[in-house]
């Protein structure tokens, strides 16, 4: 493994993704660079992380790899079967709890690159784990294409926190291919923020809560700029007798496209389900289109949803004007509030670390 | 005492239809005036024009307050100088703490956010978000806290006892003296007299009901009835007419016109 000397912009940029530089209160770092693993460490018992190319070497993991996902889905996926760059194994064992959060960070350094990546995450059964993916480029990178694959795998009882953190260059094209398996008493909770858009991404993670009781939230924070399309949505298929899911979206467009879409399918008897995406349009360059989708296939299913679409209220503004707030500070502070979803479940140091990064995202408007 | 604040003439148009039709005021330093009127006879319209808000415009007429003409400065610049409101049915705003609104309000003593929050009863709702899920009483009294952080020079408040029950009354008409130096501490550095000179300051309280008057004096009362102050005198009186005869009186004095 060589060590990677970063520059004082790329640290800059990797602080911005949710990437902790020294490891500290981190459980284990990994770091992909192009196609190179330039770190895997770990920091707690428990803990399993590996390049996904050494984990498949030492486990069969016939079960876990391409075993949610096919190649044959699109030709993205297939991309990521022929031409594997790297990705990594993280697994918690049974019953352990790793407290601190994983770290793992997806960095592209040459320009127009393409980077494959698989990623298998495996909590096990009674097992907690939080991991943090900040997926990048440095700063002089203006194209390339960044295809992930990722399977996650929650055992019973077990509870998965997963955050990821995107800050794209203008031309990059961005598809990652999510797929989840939650089994019973199973808590999977994905973040999914995106502070500088890409080009062109497109992400549809979808989880299936296979197990009684198990429970998925999606949450996630977009900001669409001038030349950008983004077209991101969560799903969720309730299964199993008990199941719960929530997907929450909130989209800021300074001028891109943004498409918000949403699907719930209910398919055992009782599921309950909620959908909520709110969209603000501060150019009128930019779209916001929210397709919020309910689907049931058994009875006495519970599924609702909320989708709101629209610009700053002028009421809001002038209220705040009229406290001696500048309109510009009035709508920085509404934008910051509009952005800060109220995560439920995160470490407090992630929460910190998250607020910052609103509080970066409404200077960066 | 000198005029503090001053409306000449002004003319107040909302989407095309004319509101308001040449509104002349005085307000000296110190003085609190209390504002009657029907509903929909552009009361809380001519405070909104006041603020500079977008969909109230001044159409003729000047704003002067301490001496300097404010009729078309935005409302931070407005708010800069020294106005303060209690918005009648102030908004929602998702996502942003009471604490962070407070923090931005509170410029010059961020020590005074817990006093004045005790004191209004908000110390639990710093945390949450403004105005999201609060009650009418909860409201006004927020609408209050931050005026007490912003410390105006002159206040606005449209109808601050509207959807506040009877419990909560006493408490606001308590907050509205302290805003407005009213009620005061002894100094041992000086006599009350002084104090009571230096905090006073200077209300135009909106009131469709007239309760909050039985915990603030005001010292002049206005009724506002076809877009025109039609009748200036003793707050008290004007308020007993209104209740015993209702606004049919007011119309009679006016020329009979509805």
């Amino acid at each position: 493994m060589r060590e990677l000397k970063l520059t004082e912009d790329e640290k800059k940029r990797l602080l911005m993704t949710g990437i902790d530089l020294e490891g500290k209160d981190r459980a284990g770092s990994f770091f992909l660079c192009d196609q190179e693993v330039s770190q895997c460490t770990i920091n707690q018992d428990g803990l399993e992380l590996l390049p996904i190319q050494m984990a498949l070497e030492k486990y069969d993991l016939k079960d876990y790899y391409w075993k949610l996902l096919q190649p044959e889905k699109d030709p993205f996926t297939k991309r990521a079967e022929e031409h594997l760059e790297g990705g990594y194994f993280i697994r918690a064992l049974p019953e352990a709890k790793v407290t601190f959060p994983v770290q793992a960070c997806l960095f592209i350094r040459m320009d127009q690159f393409t980077q494959d990546i698989h990623n298998i995450i495996i909590a096990e059964e009674g097992s907690e784990l939080h991991i943090i993916t900040g997926c990048s480029t440095s700063p002089h990178v203006r194209s390339g294409l960044h295809v992930g694959v990722s399977e996650f795998y929650v055992k019973k009882g077990a509870k998965l926190i997963f955050t990821m953190i995107h800050t794209w260059p203008e031309e990059m094209v961005v598809r990652p291919r999510t797929m989840v398996l939650v089994e019973d008493e199973g808590v999977f909770i994905s973040n999914y923020i995106s502070l500088l858009p890409a080009k062109d991404i497109q992400a549809y993670p979808t989880a299936i809560l296979q197990g009684k009781n198990s429970v998925a939230t999606f949450q996630s924070v977009l900001l669409g700029r001038k030349g950008s399309l983004m077209d991101l949505g969560s799903r969720v298929i309730l299964r199993a007798e008990g199941a719960k899911a929530e997907i929450v979206s909130r989209s800021v467009s300074t001028g891109g496209t943004i498409i918000a879409r949403g699907h719930l399918v209910g398919e055992a008897k009782g599921v309950k389900g909620h959908l909520e995406c709110r969209g603000l349009l501060l150019s009128s360059e930019g779209v916001i289109h929210a397709i919020p989708e309910l689907e049931a296939r058994a009875e006495e299913v519970e599924m609702s949803h909320e989708a709101a679409v629209g610009k700053i209220a002028r009421e809001e503004l002038e209220y705040l004007m009229a406290r001696g707030l500048t309109e510009e500070e009035a709508t920085s502070l509404i934008i910051k509030g509009f952005l800060t979803l109220e995560i439920k479940g995160l470490p407090p140091a992630l929460k910190e670390q998250l607020d910052a990064l609103y509080e970066e995202m409404g200077k960066a408007l | 005492m000198s005029d503090l604040f001053k409306l000449e003439g002004i003319h107040v148009e909302v989407k095309g239809k004319e509101i308001l039709r040449g509104i002349n005021l005085e307000i000296r330093e110190g003085e609190v005036h209390a504002l009657f009127g029907p509903n929909g006879s552009g009361k809380t319209s001519l405070i909104n024009a006041i603020f500079g808000f977008e969909n109230y415009k001044i159409t003729k007429g000047r704003v002067i307050f301490q001496g300097e003409e404010i009729t078309h400065l935005p409302p931070y610049e407005k708010a800069k100088r020294g106005l303060g409101i209690s918005f009648q049915r102030p908004p929602a705003i998702k996502g942003v703490k009471l604490l962070s609104l407070a923090r931005l309000c509170a410029k010059k003593d961020g020590l005074l956010i817990e006093e004045y929050a005790k004191k209004l009863n908000l110390l639990s709702h710093l945390e949450r978000e403004v105005n999201v899920g609060f009650s009418g009483g909860e409201m006004k009294r927020l609408e209050l806290f931050l005026l007490l952080l912003q410390d105006p020079v002159m206040v606005f408040l449209d109808e601050p006892e509207s959807g506040v029950d009877l419990e909560n009354i006493a408490l606001i008409g308590q907050a509205i003296n302290r805003l407005l130096g009213r009620k005061v501490e002894p100094d041992p550095e000086k006599p009350i007299k002084k104090v009571l000179k230096e905090k006073r300051k200077s209300a135009l309280i909106i009131t469709h009901t007239g309760h909050i008057l039985d915990y603030v004096e005001a010292d002049l009362g206005h009724v506002l009835l076809g877009g025109r102050i039609v009748c200036s005198g003793n707050p008290r009186e004007i308020l007993h007419t209104i209740k015993e005869h209702g606004y049919e009186e007011c119309y009679r004095c006016f020329g009979g016109r509805k």
